[in-house]
């Protein structure tokens, strides 16, 4: 980094430090001023993706080393001593192992000892609290013994950003009439008798709020975007994508048979160049051109909070001719002024995107997903889509789960709730991210993304953080390679318009506490906010 | 002339500045240790082969520029293009369109698609207003109307509310999930169960998730669709058996054997894959001697009972239950919750190894959210039920075989295929599947037509259906 951009990026944070000026603050701020609408504002200064200093960088790989080294030596050990425990990956009277011993040394000597920070079992409504299963280990994180406690957390982990994950209220409610009139399912996959004039009705529904002219169900989050990409692109065609895809993303660009190019992520110069090097240089070997070229990126990516250059993507759409595929899993409900995604937060037209593909399980508290499209390509999948041919159609009740709670979006049952919801979410996540950025934490993404990444660098940080929130009943997610570069372990915090003002004060206490414990304040920032200025400004400056 | 002169004192200066700086260029390099072992070494080298000398340095020369030669390209074919031709290149091209419009057949068969208006059943009224039969869904057991698994899922929803909101391994692992695996475990008499929230993306996950590059599948060349996908992107070598033939398959295992030895290449996973119950043909694997061969050649099992499982067997259990084969002896049980069980989603049953590799490995279940949790509950009081039902449905099937017997009596040769997806072929009864050639004449169409119908009254009015 050169010092021109190190005295640049300084000025930028020095505006976003400005105090506001200073108010009577009442003690019980009144909910309606704690609301905020998620739009893409020309003024906003933004943050600056910051680097820990080389210290952290270095003892994070040295981390590694350390932990690789320790990993050999115990298996040099165990292979003599304790022969027992390293059968399964040997070839055992004639079957090769099912797990090579190379490729399962990672998770053997580096996710198992932290593997009761993954996979907590949990019961209930997984809304502002969830409820965890404690549980515990005699063997070192192999096996795990329910203890038959529970343990109420504050949730920070599910994707119930609009507080959708309900046992209770208007959704509940017409999701049991639901029950009662069409039963669980339709036993049947869509192309033959497994669909209902209900499915119709939430398509529509889905097309209106969206702004496109058609759309269709996939039964699964996943198998939207790994059934969907097959039928779009096939050999001699060209899938540009992300490098932070989603994994099922890769998975149907992989089936797809096309060829597929990699660009850095949200990099919408080293997008150019490679527009240009594939568009000019044509298909590999014959350099005859591409039938298609299909762009696959994400609205707001789920491991890094980032939300797509779209306006950029938009105009480079216009000058290379692309096709566009936006993956609004976790944008859709959680970004735009009326939740209505990526599009709607910068104030572009749908339409200039090809396709809209989103998933239910996030913002609408239900499950699966769809792809919202112009008519032809509607049908088009619709005839040939892997998912509406052979898997099982989505459930009577998820409809019911996402036509309520869309039309509560909308503000079609009537109240502001929706709209309520949309604005305390915004709210939420700009209040936390910014708060936490002031605390001194590096936190990556934008301001405006209600998943809030909290870099730990560290290896033994990741089980530190996560044990000791655990400790405060606070249950956060965090997330390591392969999900996310080697270097950049991080908890991710996913808000939701469930969570409460104090909520948000309590987990910024936390995580103020432990980022002293466990050295997490990496920013270089000279101008640090201690947590007694953070929780007496009530009015953060979330708009500067 | 004048020139000349003044360069001459300045010329000396050159040589005595040079001189002191290479002496004391030598003065500093003796003092790093290990100088003087190299400069021996260039001085020997050099007295005993110039010529190896110049060849050391010209690797020398060439590491350098191999250094700073900033980029390079593994790519032979790539043609150097001025900005200018790019630009043209960009202009020029012309995408084809994203999807061509769909021709009148494409156009017709979408408008074929029935549209059920209210509950999906035995009986089910079209958008249209007609109330018809239902031979198409795959509710082999009748569930979907049932009351009490009704009752629990309202009873769950209280509970759970309807989404779960996270993948299994951030806090979507819910008691209702391991409750169900445990369930299924125990029905089917396996050591552990993992459940995935579609029944397609099950088993196309399931099989990438162990075979890799190098590993040997051998495949049912009439399994469906999944499956096909599932070993297209595992990267593995694929080698296809005919269709529930059990010689061929010998054979092909024979072979690859053979070759082992021939090649003496290294021992990778192998694995054959079958279907239960063939979602495309409606016939039932030969599971004896599928395990038979594949303890014979050391292979590993896996086994799609999307369609048998709940039906199969006097427990419902499925292929093994009805061929009374030790459920360990497959290695991997794929089934489907959303047929016979009336809910969604599905699952992997096999040993403890098997399952804890795909809660890490296994894409569609890690990175995906859970199964609601009211799906969950549904599937598992449905093994509850089915297990009363199985009984009512081996009647039936039996009834239809009946029909199949009696038409072949009469020379005209039916094969009883219930769970094929048949209405996808000709829009008949999906039942009994009826393929009518262009080859015979219009008589002996109508002389079948009234062997079938007659075969079918028969049947039905003997057993008083």
């Amino acid at each position: 980094m050169g010092k021109g951009s190190q005295t640049k990026h300084s000025l930028v944070v020095a505006q976003n430090f400005q105090l506001p000026a200073i108010e009577t603050t009442p003690v019980n701020y009144p909910s309606s001023k704690q609301r905020y609408v998620s739009k893409r504002r020309e003024d906003d200064p933004g943050w600056v993706e910051e680097e820990p200093q080389y210290y952290f960088l270095f003892t994070t790989y040295l981390s590694y080393l350390v932990l690789i080294c320790l990993g050999h030596l115990r298996d040099f050990f165990g292979k003599r001593f304790k022969r027992k425990d390293y059968v399964h990956l040997k070839e055992q009277n004639g079957y090769a192992p099912l797990n090579s011993d190379f490729d399962n040394f990672y998770v053997r000597r580096l996710k198992l000892r932290i593997n009761d920070c993954f996979n907590r079992p949990v019961t209930g409504v997984p809304g502002r609290k969830i409820t965890l299963l404690e549980r515990k280990t005699k063997d070192y994180c192999k096996t795990f013994q329910l203890t038959g406690t529970t343990k109420d957390c504050l949730n920070l982990s599910s994707y119930n950003y609009l507080g959708f994950a309900q046992g209770e209220g208007p959704c509940a409610d017409a999701v049991e009439q639901t029950v009662l009139k069409y039963g669980i399912t339709t036993c049947s996959p869509r192309a033959e008798v497994g669909t209902s004039d209900l499915h119709h009705k939430v398509e529509s529904l889905v097309a209106k709020f969206v702004r496109k002219p058609a759309a269709m169900l996939v039964s699964m989050g996943y198998a939207t975007n790994s059934t969907t990409l097959p039928t779009l692109v096939s050999k001699g065609c060209l899938i540009i994508s992300d490098e932070f895809n989603h994994s099922s993303i890769v998975f149907g660009s992989r089936l797809s048979g096309a060829f597929i190019r990699v660009f850095k992520h949200n990099n919408m110069a080293d997008l150019e160049t490679l527009l240009k090097e594939c568009i000019s240089q044509g298909q590999p070997r014959t350099h005859r051109p591409w039938k298609k070229i299909l762009l696959v990126v994400e609205g707001l990516y789920s491991m890094e909070g980032s939300i797509c250059n779209l306006p950029k993507i938009i105009e480079l759409k216009k000058k290379y001719k692309f096709y566009l595929y936006v993956d609004e899993a976790h944008s859709v409900g959680a970004l735009g002024p009326r939740g209505r995604g990526v599009c709607d937060y910068f104030g572009i037209d749908p339409n200039e995107v090809d396709l809209l593909m989103g998933t239910f399980t996030k913002s609408f508290g239900a499950a699966g997903g769809y792809i919202a499209a112009s008519h032809d390509i509607i049908d088009h999948l619709k005839l040939s889509n892997h998912a509406s041919i052979y898997a099982e159609s989505i459930s009577p009740i998820v409809l019911q789960q996402i036509y309520t709670s869309m039309t509560i979006i909308m503000g079609e049952d009537g109240t502001s709730q929706g709209q309520e919801r949309l604005e305390r979410l915004a709210f939420n996540a700009r209040y936390l991210s910014t708060n936490l950025r002031r605390l001194g934490f590096i936190i990556y993404g934008d301001r405006d993304s209600p998943i809030i990444p909290l870099l730990l660098f560290n290896p033994a940080k990741i089980p530190a953080f996560s044990r000791e929130c655990l400790k405060r009943n606070l249950a956060v997610v965090v997330v390591a390679y392969p999900a996310t570069p080697m270097i950049s372990s991080r908890a991710r915090f996913c808000i939701s318009a469930a969570h409460t003002k104090q909520d948000l004060d309590e987990i910024l206490k936390i995580c103020n506490e432990l980022g002293e414990i466990l050295q997490l304040k990496y920013s270089n920032n000279n101008i640090r906010y201690t947590i007694e200025e953070v929780l007496r400004d009530v009015i953060m400056n979330i708009k500067s | 002339m004048e020139t000349m002169e003044t360069a001459y004192p300045a010329l000396n200066e050159l040589f005595v500045f040079l001189n002191t700086t290479l002496t004391q260029i030598s003065i500093y390099y003796s003092r790093i240790p290990g100088s003087g072992i190299l400069l021996k070494y260039i001085k020997n080298s050099h007295q005993d082969d110039p010529f190896r000398t110049a060849l050391e340095l010209l690797l020398v020369f060439f590491a350098i520029i191999y250094l700073f030669t900033n980029k390079y390209r593994t790519d032979t074919n790539f043609i150097e293009l001025t900005p200018q031709e790019v630009e043209e290149l960009v202009d020029e091209w012309q995408p084809e369109p994203l999807v061509s419009p769909l021709s009148d057949d494409e156009k017709r068969e979408l408008e074929k698609i029935p549209v059920i208006k209210g509950p999906q059943g035995l009986k089910v009224k079209l958008l249209n207003g007609k109330s018809l039969m239902n031979f198409s869904s795959f509710d082999f057991l009748g569930l979907l109307t049932n009351v009490t698994i009704k009752e629990k899922a309202i009873e769950t929803l209280k509970k759970y509310g309807v989404g779960s909101c996270g993948p299994p391994g951030f806090y979507g692992t819910f008691d209702v999930h391991t409750d169900f695996e445990k369930k299924v475990s125990e029905f089917l008499g396996t050591e552990d169960t993992i459940i995935y929230s579609q029944g397609f993306s099950t088993i196309s996950s399931a099989i990438p998730s162990f075979c890799k590059r190098g590993d040997i599948i051998v495949v049912d060349d009439g399994c469906n669709f999944a499956i096909q996908k599932g070993v297209q992107i595992s990267r593995s070598v694929i080698k296809w058996y005919k269709h529930n033939d059990m010689e061929d398959l010998e054979k092909i295992l024979k072979k690859i054997k053979n070759e082992d030895i021939e090649t003496g290449r290294r021992l990778t996973r192998r694995f054959i894959i079958s279907e239960g119950i063939f979602e495309n043909y409606g016939d039932i694997a030969l599971l004896p001697k599928l395990v038979e061969l594949k303890k014979l050649y050391k292979y590993r099992l896996i086994l799609d009972e999307s369609l048998s499982f709940g039906i199969m067997g006097k427990r419902g259990a499925g292929l093994t239950d009805y061929f009374d084969i030790d459920p360990t002896d497959v290695d991997m049980i794929v089934g489907s919750m959303c047929n016979a069980l009336c809910s969604s989603g599905g699952f992997c049953s096999g040993s403890f190894e098997i399952t804890e590799h795909q809660r890490i490995s296994g894409l569609a279940y890690c990175y995906s959210a859970s199964l609601p949790a009211m799906l969950t509950v549904s599937a598992s009081e449905s093994i509850n039920e089915e297990i009363i039902r199985v009984g009512d449905i081996q009647d039936k099937e039996r009834c239809l075989q009946d029909i199949v017997d009696e038409a072949i009596n009469n020379g005209v040769l039916l094969t009883r295929a219930k769970y094929a997806r048949s209405q996808e072929l000709f829009g008949v009864e999906p039942s009994i599947r009826i393929c009518i050639s262009a080859g015979f004449t219009k008589k002996e169409i109508e002389k079948a037509a009234s062997i079938i119908k007659n075969a079918v009254t028969k049947v039905l009015k003997s057993k008083a259906y």
